[in-house]
């Protein structure tokens, strides 16, 4: 399971690998987290509940996204755990970290949203890749 | 980028002539230097917002542009809603209304000098600015509502600000036709604390030295003169902006089979202007406006609070106000005819020049004045819109240096320690919350401006006037 960032002129190119599409959703999310801050630098503190719903892998993905920016920017947090449970489109997680502190967390840009662009979502022979341009 | 398929036109334009898929041919404005520096993406980015339905005249790549997502950063395009055109929420982003507004201070540089470590101190205090920062400002929901169909104009209501400030805003700080209701829970929820805040990334407020004149006269007209100070609040519409994108982003890309229109890209998403969705963004887009302006008033107040502390005489004037990620109903003459066309400028300025009626009557011998935001090491510009540029570009021009490398190239390359003190010692001062985010936002990962500005002035786009050199600089 890993997550990492590839390049986007004025933005950031997400991703995330995992042994399941699960696994990849909240690698990303971790990706997300790594565009703002060092993510160990977060401590899982306060734990919430997520839900979304789509027609499609890839849009979900773009919801999961923006559902886990929106709470960010509504709460002041940011996040370093997720567990992610997916079922026929909808997806449920458990997302924890902490209030954003600004000495410790050095956040380097506010994330605005998820984008459509080069956004993917794939099953390799042996791990799941999913990609998503998030707009700072 | 590669050109071989390209027609040169000029030294500063570029045809891409339009193939059997797209609906018009797409201009890129820019030098040699800068398309072969341009991302290979803008090119098919603009090729694909070509293939958009309603499209009127040519696609048009401003001298900045750079990849973006739908459009280029650096696009404008103009539909015409009675032949089936389009609104695309790609084609004006997240941010919607980002811009820049312009205060003079009046005050010769020199006075800043004096006072330049406790300003930016004091102005780094008292703007919010950078990730989980908040505004004292709570609104209701009746606040709200008349925030999002104000503007700058509910800001001044509220005591933030003159009445005479709104005279040199655009849409005098106020964009009609604003439709609060479609703004969903959301986006206000993602406002609740947001009202005056500066954001982060590459927004700013920097206090400036006019460090050069082009036109001494369109200057004057604007109220510039050299050696004297001012000040530049680069920021948008905030969390409310952002959600609203992100919504109609989603609800365009997913509806547009059923409304009929094939997407090159599904960041191109959008909706006929002539249908309930279109018309629902619309109308939430304005309201998106309308915050941006009302953030940008608000911010302007608590400047003028830090400068009373300071220069209790001074008073600090609105030069002007001009957003870059919009879209905007305007009249443009087409082959003789005048038609209104829905203009989206993503990335790019307006640029009405003399005449116009879209100019503040105080500009409308000269032009607008047109703000380009530089780096925080290098320098911004005050131009002033062209007649020619009615006809090259819709009135539209480029709005800032444009990144040359990602975040995370910078990120690689320089330190925000260094990058602090390499500009102190050019006397620039640096405030920010985030010393990764100054490395992010590293002068050397943005285009070289005075470039981009050379090949606008020689496009015709816009005309020199001024050239700002940055003091202070306060970062999200």
């Amino acid at each position: 399971m890993t997550w990492s960032h590839f390049t986007h002129d004025a933005d950031i190119g997400l991703r995330g690998k995992g042994r399941t599409k699960a696994q990849a959703y909240e690698e990303i999310a971790m990706a997300l987290t790594a565009a703002v801050t060092d993510v160990s630098q977060v401590r899982p503190r306060k734990g919430i509940r997520v839900h979304c719903t789509a027609p499609s892998d890839e849009v979900l993905l773009v919801d999961w996204l923006n559902a886990l920016i929106y709470e960010m920017a509504v709460r002041k947090m940011l996040f370093c755990d997720f567990d992610v449970t997916l079922h026929d489109g909808e997806l449920s997680a458990k997302i924890t970290g902490e209030g954003v502190n600004r000495d410790r967390h050095q956040p380097a840009v506010e994330v605005k949203g998820a984008t459509f662009t080069a956004l993917n979502v794939q099953h390799t022979t042996d791990e799941w890749v999913v990609e998503c341009v998030v707009d700072v | 980028m590669d050109t071989s398929s390209f027609d040169q036109l000029d030294a500063n334009r570029w045809r891409i002539p339009p193939n059997g898929v797209m609906r018009a041919a797409a201009i890129i404005f820019a030098d040699r230097n800068l398309i072969q520096d341009m991302d290979e993406k803008v090119r098919e980015q603009i090729c694909n917002v070509c293939r958009l339905p309603g499209i009127v005249g040519d696609a048009l790549v401003m001298p900045d542009a750079h990849w973006g997502y739908g459009f280029p950063i650096g696009g404008v395009a103009a539909f015409d809603a009675d032949a089936g055109g389009v609104i695309s929420a790609g084609g004006v982003g997240f941010d919607i209304s980002c811009g820049i507004r312009l205060l003079r201070t009046g005050l010769p540089y020199q006075s800043i000098e004096q006072v330049q470590k406790a300003l930016a101190d004091s102005l780094a205090r008292s703007i919010p600015a950078g990730v989980g920062s908040t505004g004292a400002i709570r609104l209701s929901e009746s606040e709200m509502d008349g925030m999002l169909l104000g503007g700058g104009r509910w800001a001044v209501s509220q005591g933030y600000g003159y009445a005479q400030d709104l005279e040199r805003i655009e849409e005098q700080g106020c964009q009609a036709h604003a439709d609060p209701t479609a703004v969903s829970a959301r986006a206000r929820r993602r406002q609740q604390d947001e009202m005056g805040t500066l954001g982060s990334g590459n927004h700013y407020l920097e206090v400036q030295r006019v460090s050069e004149l082009f036109d001494e006269a369109t200057a004057k007209v604007f109220g510039l003169a050299e050696d004297e100070t001012v000040i530049s609040i680069h920021c948008g519409s905030r969390g409310l902006g952002h959600q609203i994108g992100t919504e109609f982003l989603r609800e365009m890309a997913i509806s547009a089979a059923d409304l009929g229109i094939d997407l090159p890209d599904r960041e191109l998403a959008c909706a006929p202007i002539h249908s309930d969705l279109g018309q629902r963004y619309i109308g939430a887009m304005r309201a998106g406006i309308n915050c941006a302006l009302a953030n940008r008033q608000i911010l302007t107040h608590l400047t003028r609070q830090v400068f009373s502390d300071f220069f209790p005489n001074t008073a600090l004037e609105v030069v002007y106000d001009v957003s870059h990620n919009t879209c905007r109903e305007e009249p443009h003459s087409i082959n003789g005819e005048t038609r209104n066309l829905y203009v989206h400028r993503k990335g790019a300025t307006s640029a009405f020049g003399p005449g116009s009626t879209n100019v503040p009557l105080v500009f409308r011998k000269v032009g607008q004045p047109v703000i380009i935001g530089g780096s925080m090491g290098t320098s911004s510009y005050i131009l002033a819109g062209t007649e020619q540029a009615e006809t090259l570009s819709y009135s539209s021009a480029c709005h800032g240096a444009g990144r040359a490398m990602s975040r995370h190239q910078a990120l690689k390359k320089w330190s925000g320690r260094q990058i602090q003190d390499e500009l102190a010692g050019k006397h620039i001062m640096i405030r920010s919350p985030s010393t990764r985010g100054i490395a992010e936002e590293a002068p050397g990962a943005y285009k070289d401006v005075t470039g981009v500005v050379d090949c606008a002035e020689h496009a015709g786009l816009a005309r020199k006037v001024c050239r700002l050199r940055p003091m202070i600089c306060i970062k999200g």
